[in-house]
């Protein structure tokens, strides 16, 4: 509960520092996904803790001085919000300027995202795909057997009247906002990341409340597997088309007659490649923990 | 002068706050949530780093001539993701571990291991 809170906490932060697509990200991963994933982990190593804390007052004189150097040097760097700080008069300058009549897009945020850092933007999506191969490896190759012990808080919330209904009511409308702000990143805050997890949060909700059963026979782990490497493929492929035109990877100026529309589709592209992966990955993520605290009830 | 930087202040006290919890704790997954904390102060410093006064969010509007810096905006907004998915690895880590030895205490890992 509270790293709900300090998650949604921090996208405010974020909010009244004009980083609109940053809070949304944070709104949705910090205040909904990753919640989540810490419950379910803890229903599965248990609730309390034995040990009593070691050596505080060692630790904590540590993280004062490391600290106090911190601080100390901070009283070099600039002021907050000042407009000629080191980072404002490199490159991002060029992007505020240029990236409007270069890419044809108002989001900035999206331009620098998937034109000018598509490369960047590739290796994320791709550690991403690296972490849900991961844990898929480590949380279902396990025999079943030897899951000790119950406790299956996953599906704790099935008898909630209240919020079944209301729910069933929310999650398709939830489906719909990722869907808008999956194809109208490139006007307002929003694109792949962001619709992905919104996305998946709401598939989560289902699987919260319905049970993850009922969940999986409507959005299969087999599918989803193939989506989530989807995602990726058609990323690249985007890149290696740009290839085919006889321009750079991940160059989508000859994508069409006009560099502009050219550009415009290639964002389209590895946006929908990244919301693709991203949304996948975090449903199968959620299924593997899930699965996992579920399997050791039946074990039981 | 002093105030300008309080942004800085709070990001050290929120990482601070982090690297404490990673020390002390000997729950497995407590350290993971100090650790989430932070990330997050890392966060919280792009950011506000990326902020100009009296600029708006970046993007495109009529009348509008100041900009936040988007690309630490790009970089963090990627890394949000990235962090929950590297996260995810952990906690799995975490609960073998715990089908493995039967706790997440670092302390009886540990007496475990010199066992063997």
């Amino acid at each position: 509960m509270l790293a709900g809170i300090y998650g949604l906490l921090s996208a405010s932060f974020f909010v009244s520092m004009d980083a609109v697509d940053v809070a949304f990200t944070e709104a949705a991963v910090g205040a909904g996904v990753f919640p989540l994933l810490m419950l379910t982990a803890l229903t599965v190593t248990g609730r309390f803790e034995q040990t009593a804390h070691r050596r505080p007052r060692a630790a904590f004189f540590l993280v004062l001085v490391t600290g106090a150097l911190m601080i100390l040097g901070t009283l070099d760097m600039p002021a907050f919000g000042s407009p000629d700080a080191p980072a404002h008069t490199h490159v991002a300058a060029r992007y505020i300027q240029l990236s409007p009549t270069e890419i044809g897009i108002p989001n900035m945020v999206t331009s620098v995202l998937a034109d000018y850092r598509a490369f960047d933007t590739l290796g994320e999506v791709v550690v991403v795909f690296t972490a849900v191969v991961g844990v898929l490896i480590l949380l279902t190759s396990v025999d079943q057997r030897q899951r000790p012990s119950p406790a299956n808080a996953v599906e704790t919330m099935r008898g909630h009247m209240i919020l079944r209904v209301v729910s069933k009511m929310l999650i398709p409308l939830i489906l719909l906002f990722a869907l808008y702000v999956q194809f109208h990143g490139e006007y307002g805050p929003g694109g792949g990341f962001q619709a992905g997890v919104i996305f998946a949060a709401a598939i989560i909700l289902y699987a919260m409340l319905f049970g993850l059963a009922k969940a999986e026979a409507a959005i299969k782990p087999s599918i989803l597997r193939l989506l989530a490497a989807f995602g990726v493929l058609l990323y690249g492929g985007v890149g290696v088309v740009s290839f085919l035109t006889g321009v750079n990877y991940l160059d989508y100026s000859r994508l069409a007659a006009d560099p502009v529309t050219g550009r415009h589709i290639g964002i389209l592209g590895i946006e929908l490649g990244v919301g693709i992966t991203v949304a996948a990955a975090m449903i199968l993520i959620f299924y593997a923990f899930a699965g996992y605290a579920a399997g050791r009830a039946e074990a039981e | 002068m002093l105030p300008e930087l309080y942004n800085y202040w709070v990001v050290i006290v929120l990482m601070m706050i982090g690297f404490y919890i990673v020390i002390v704790q000997g729950n497995l997954i407590k350290k993971l949530i100090g650790l989430n904390i932070f990330q997050t102060s890392v966060f919280i410093f792009y950011i506000s780093v990326g902020k100009v006064a009296g600029g708006s969010a970046p993007i495109l509007a009529e009348g509008v001539s100041v900009y936040s810096n988007p690309l630490p905006h790009v970089l963090i907004l990627t890394a949000i993701v990235v962090g929950i998915a590297t996260m995810a690895v952990a906690l799995a880590l975490v609960v073998r571990i715990k089908n493995a030895y039967g706790t997440v205490e670092e302390e009886e890992l540990q007496e475990r291991d010199l066992r063997c």
